[in-house]
């Protein structure tokens, strides 16, 4: 898809990884906060749960935000065929990565599921403010109309 | 074929019997049944958003972004069946 096609100012290429590497920023901005929880509650353990499944959660997004760029570039038709593959794929990893540990004695399960799902879920919601998604902005809203809106509201 | 229809069923009893086994099936079943959901929908997110694409090529950033907004949504309930998914297993 040529860079043309979208109607934009040829600022966003790629909207998709603008909106991943937005959820990225926020998601190591809140993740101080969660694992100071997770440590306090579980200890230790909670603490490495919660890394885990805050890693898994923001590289799940990364991936999947690569995934469409890389294929949306070729073709429509690989487009379809790289979503459903990569979202196999992405799956077939997490569940990769924890089967072998799941068994460990420092293994908590309840800070690795609360994260992973909540953060997952919130994150997304809290974008959903921040995304434009208009001819001009696909990606994000931008941030100096922002700043301006703020400034007329003070 | 027979002897492999066998030793499953051989398999399958002896799980029944163990019953540590019948968890890890579940877990199995509940984890592909938890998947088919988020596959039907993000082929459905994909599908529209490619019609949209074609239909109006100038639109395509947006749709992109609704998209890939739309299959992050759709995983959240994917992982959901991953986390009973590794609650059931023994």
């Amino acid at each position: 898809m040529a860079i043309e096609q979208d109607g934009s100012d040829g600022n966003h290429q790629a909207p998709e990884r603008e909106v991943a590497a937005d959820i990225f920023r926020r998601g190591l901005i809140i993740s101080p906060f969660l694992l100071v929880l997770a440590s306090v509650i579980w200890g230790l353990s909670g603490l490495a749960c919660g890394a885990i499944a805050l890693g898994i959660v923001l590289a799940n997004f990364i991936a999947g935000a690569w995934i469409i760029d890389w294929a949306v570039k070729i073709s429509p038709q690989l487009l379809m065929s790289a979503v459903l593959g990569g979202f196999v794929l992405r799956m077939g990893i997490i569940t990769g990565t924890i089967l072998p540990i799941r068994n460990q004695a420092w293994f908590e399960i309840m800070p690795f599921a609360l994260i992973l799902i909540f953060l997952h879920l919130g994150l997304l919601i809290w974008e959903t403010r921040y995304v434009s998604a208009t001819l001009k902005y696909p990606g994000l809203k931008p941030r100096v109309k922002r700043q301006n809106r703020k400034k007329s509201l003070d | 074929m027979l002897s492999l229809i066998a030793s499953t069923i051989s398999i399958l009893a002896a799980a029944v019997t163990e019953g540590e086994g019948l968890k890890a099936i579940g877990a199995g079943l509940g984890y592909g049944l938890a998947a088919i959901g988020p596959g039907v929908g993000i082929g459905i997110v994909v599908g529209a958003a490619i019609d949209a694409m074609t239909r109006q090529p100038e639109s395509a950033g947006t749709a992109r972004t609704t998209m890939f907004l739309g299959i992050a949504f759709t995983e959240a309930l994917a992982l959901i069946g991953f986390v009973v998914f590794i609650l059931l297993l023994p």
